[in-house]
């Protein structure tokens, strides 16, 4: 890798006087500390939202997809929206660890661990729905090519819900082995800080007997080197694959080649307008201010501002060639004149505002570098970017071929309290993270110190090198 | 300081002698009236037995079709006519968008590496900043071509026969009047004058500065030249892909495809980063750049690595997409590239854009080694020449298409242009730039 000599103008990416056993320290302590009031207080929403969920799912099951709001017409709505939104908000995480890495960009060693974290939590919530919106659940299996008793009755490889299923899969548990592997030195970090034989157990079991030789060091950055280079096209085949659920098809809006790099760059952009939130809580709550620095939030801004850059100019050719095309269809797809004045004139707008208007003042230095702005722009793009796949999805099925199939769409409360169990599923997940695991991976951090750490430059400054 | 070495510049002076030639052949052997065009047909019966059996089966398709006979058999001809005559016009147009998508590539990857703050490619910006010098006469170059066949009506761009818009003639074609606000000769020439402004203006100011920041003691320069390159990139996106519909998209005017635009730029980029390493290999093999180790090749490999991918990833989208949706529409675009007599040429460009260089490239031994990055260079160049070749003769030339003398007079043509003009840019300023912050990151960098 790179040597120590970094140019005086980049700004430090670790704040203060801090030392390796300072970094060791930092991180260790939520681990080794315990819970307060406020962790309960949120845990507890989030579980009661979580079980608020279940019951939800279990009622669907239990009833019939008809407890839905869905129809004859609009047979994709809440449950693909938020599949796709939540597979989407786990992009940021793999993006962070694989492809920040292939370019060398030191300052993802800060937010890896959680941005990955959240990719895993995020894609256990998005794998909920590909299976729950199943009229027949119990059935899900038949989905994998396994040899059966019916006389090997095997799946249509050409569906692109089938390219999902091993598309998803394929991705959490690449994402799972890369988050897993970068932990191990960390978790034997945590294991020989134990006091409490317990801890000093468990920690042991994780960290797979780790103990930092050169040689394991050098195989260690040899795996993530390929993972980063296995993942960055899985990363980018995934969320293709989602779009081709809708590009494949003939229904106009749907049918778009665009689709697949557009949904690549928009899961982007959703995934790290959350990220954003989650480190904005995170650094304050576990005191990380030093590690998640002002330069950290200004440059997930400033890659939300190129993402929303290229989705933005996705909408408008979208909205471009669906006029050029010359097809009366195309004018009430979600991007269109027909989409702006229609019944759903608030998706769209929605969409316009939150994607494209607001993540606009992120251009100015001062509006990047506020946190209270980043936290308010980065929960305006999480609202946008759902309501991105609502319209995609309800609107362009809302009104299609046929005038007599005409209809809209009102979720019921079983549609609206899946999300929710979903979020607190998500949030029962990170919490419980946040209080066990290592959040930034410290060995990573560790080797960057004598680089970017700011008291180091400032010695480099002072001696004029 | 470079200095631009003899056999270079005669060989560059040379390429350009042959190519005009090449062209001109290709003008002067282009028919002029039916009756060549049936000479010709009768030499190609004799010994194009494929061509022969495609035409054969368009002409019954027709036939069937039609009433009278004679009559079809004349609007066969005249369109094998036009579509014979558009051949040099094509020949030299795909020979210079390719070279002028490299100078622009070559740009976009400069104020990238501005925008982005890279540490490694400072001692590049020189060899860069060169390429780019072909941006200039490039554009001039499409201008004059966007205008003549603007002036001239020799059915390249189709949109452009006033017979479609005309309610009387039996030619109206309704789908042409509804994009006749934005494919209109006037408005067309406009924008694409905008494009080719926005772009020149933009390497003019980045050179300036790049060399005023040379003499300058503070970072002023430099901060200006970043704050360019974002404004540049944001227009170039926009007007990139407009300019793809305009130019190139438009030959097909009845289809339209929402990834086309990015589809170019992939190519563009992918040709452009290319470029960049066989020029710097050239010229560190002649000891002009001792700053440049083997690691910078290896990031300039990897880029082209990377880049073969994406395109192959967007080449397959915007294919795959069109092939299983089978919208008729749609399928016109891929059915004479598919199906046609392009089969070989649309198929056979994955070899070198994406399996060759996934399989040279992925070894990072490799990737430090010149001889292997421009071999590769030069497979990748060419898979990319194909790929705007399949883009655009299926449009113009369509059955009649030929890489013969007009083609390679075309290709050597620009080939010696583009080498003229960018060597000796590279010998009106010192191939190392000075003052740029991270000049010193650059100069240690070791991957």
């Amino acid at each position: 890798m790179m040597s120590h000599y970094e140019a005086p103008i980049r700004e430090p990416l670790i704040i203060g006087n801090k030392s390796y056993h300072d970094i060791t320290v930092d991180v260790a302590a939520p681990v080794e500390g315990k819970a307060n009031k406020k962790w309960w207080i949120a845990f507890t929403i989030a579980l009661v939202a979580f079980l608020y969920g279940i019951g939800a799912i279990l009622y669907t099951i239990g009833t019939g997809i008809g407890v839905w709001g869905l129809n004859n017409r609009i047979n994709w709505a809440w449950d693909i929206t938020n599949f796709v939104w939540w597979v989407g908000i786990g992009h940021a995480g793999t993006l962070i660890s694989a492809v920040l890495l292939l370019f060398r960009q030191k300052w993802r060693m800060g937010i890896n661990r959680s941005a990955e974290a959240m990719t895993i939590f995020a894609v256990f919530q998005a794998g909920l729905f590909p299976i729950i919106h199943m009229g027949r659940v119990w059935n899900a299996f038949y989905v994998l090519p396994i040899p059966n008793a019916l006389g090997s009755l095997w799946v249509n490889f050409n569906s692109p819900l089938l390219w999902d299923v091993f598309a998803i899969s394929t991705y959490l548990s690449v994402s799972l082995v890369f988050w897993y592997t970068g932990l191990l030195p960390d978790f034997a970090m945590l294991r020989d800080r134990a006091v409490r034989p317990f801890q000093k157990k468990i920690y042991s079991l994780l960290s797979f007997g780790w103990s930092g030789r050169l040689k394991d060091w050098q195989r260690f950055e040899e795996v993530s080197l390929v993972l980063a280079g296995l993942a960055t096209p899985l990363v980018l085949s995934v969320h293709t694959i989602v779009s081709m659920d809708f590009a494949t098809s003939v229904i106009p809006g749907w049918h778009s080649t665009i689709f697949p790099p557009y949904f690549v760059a928009g899961a982007i952009f959703s995934g790290f307008a959350m990220v954003q939130t989650l480190l904005l809580i995170m650094r304050k709550v576990s005191n990380l201010e030093a590690y998640i620095t002002k330069v950290h939030i200004e440059n997930m801004n400033k890659v939300i501002l190129l993402t929303g850059g290229i989705v933005s100019v996705a909408y408008i050719t979208e909205f471009f060639i669906g006029w050029y095309s010359g097809s009366s269809y195309e004018d009430y797809t979600y991007l269109s004149v027909g989409a702006a004045t229609g019944p759903y004139w608030w998706a769209f707008w929605a969409l316009i505002t939150c994607n494209f208007i607001f993540p606009q003042t992120l251009w100015f230095k001062k509006l990047r570098t506020n946190f209270v702005w980043s936290f308010f722009i980065s929960i305006v793009i999480n609202i946008g970017m759902w309501f991105e796949r609502f319209d995609i999805i309800v609107i362009d099925l809302s009104r299609g071929h046929l005038p007599s199939s005409w209809t809209m769409f009102s979720p019921t409360f079983v549609d609206v309290a899946i999300f929710i169990g979903t979020i607190g599923f998500f949030f029962v997940l990170f919490l419980l993270y946040a209080r066990t695991f290592p959040v930034i991976a410290q060995a990573e951090l560790k080797s960057i110190l004598k680089s970017s750490g700011e008291n180091y430059k400032k010695l480099r400054g002072d001696n004029h090198e | 300081m470079y200095s631009f070495s003899k056999k270079l510049k005669l060989s560059a002076i040379i390429f350009m002698i042959t190519g005009v030639l090449g062209i001109a052949y290709g003008f002067y052997s282009a028919p002029s009236t039916i009756a060549d065009v049936q000479e010709i047909m009768m030499h190609q019966e004799n010994g194009h037995s494929e061509a022969q059996v495609s035409n054969t089966n368009e002409h019954i398709e027709k036939g069937e079709e039609a009433n009278n006979e004679h009559n079809n058999e004349n609007e066969h001809l005249t369109h094998a006519l036009h579509a014979l005559q558009n051949r040099p016009y094509s020949a030299v147009f795909i020979a210079m968008f390719f070279f002028f998508m490299i100078a622009l590539g070559t740009l976009v990857f400069y104020a990238i590496q501005y925008a982005s703050q890279a540490g490694w490619s400072i001692v590049l910006f020189r060899v860069m900043e060169g390429i780019t010098a072909y941006l200039l006469p490039g554009s001039l170059f499409i201008l004059a071509f966007l205008i003549i066949s603007a002036a001239n009506g020799h059915h390249y761009y189709v949109w452009m026969t006033p017979d479609f818009y005309n309610p009387q003639s039996e030619h109206y074609d309704e789908i042409l009047v509804g994009k006749s606000w934005w494919l209109n000769t006037p408005f067309w020439m406009i924008r694409s004058f905008i494009y080719l402004l926005g772009w020149n203006f933009y390497r003019y100011y980045a050179v300036k500065k790049s060399l005023a920041q040379d003499a300058s003691k503070d970072l002023t320069y430099y901060k200006k030249s970043m704050k360019a390159s974002i404004y540049f990139l944001i227009f170039f996106f926009v007007t990139e892909s407009m300019m793809s519909w305009d130019w190139i998209m438009s030959l097909t005017p009845h289809w339209q495809s929402t990834l086309f635009g990015w589809y170019v730029f992939s190519s563009m980029f992918v040709s452009a980063i290319t470029v960049i390493a066989m020029v710097t290999i050239y010229l560190r093999s002649r000891g002009f750049l001792p700053k440049v180790n083997d690691s910078h090749l290896h990031d300039l490999a990897k880029f082209m690595f990377g880049f073969s991918i994406f395109w192959t990833y967007l080449w397959f989208s915007q294919f795959m997409l069109i092939w299983y949706a089978n919208m008729p529409e749609e399928t016109a675009y891929f059915i004479p590239r598919l199906l046609g007599n392009y089969q070989l040429l649309f198929i056979g460009m994955l070899l070198p854009n994406f399996v060759f260089p996934i399989l040279v490239l992925m070894n990072s031994d490799y990737k430090r080694i010149p001889w292997f990055i421009i071999s590769t260079g030069i497979i990748i160049l060419i898979g990319h020449y194909v790929d705007i070749f399949v883009m655009i003769t299926p449009a113009t030339v369509g059955d009649h298409w030929n890489i013969g003398i007009p083609e390679i007079g075309s290709i050597l043509f620009f080939l010696g242009l583009f080498i003229y003009v960018v060597f000796t840019a590279l010998t009106k300023s010192p191939l190392l730039v000075k003052g740029n912050p991270f000049l010193k990151e650059s100069e240690h960098f070791h991957y």
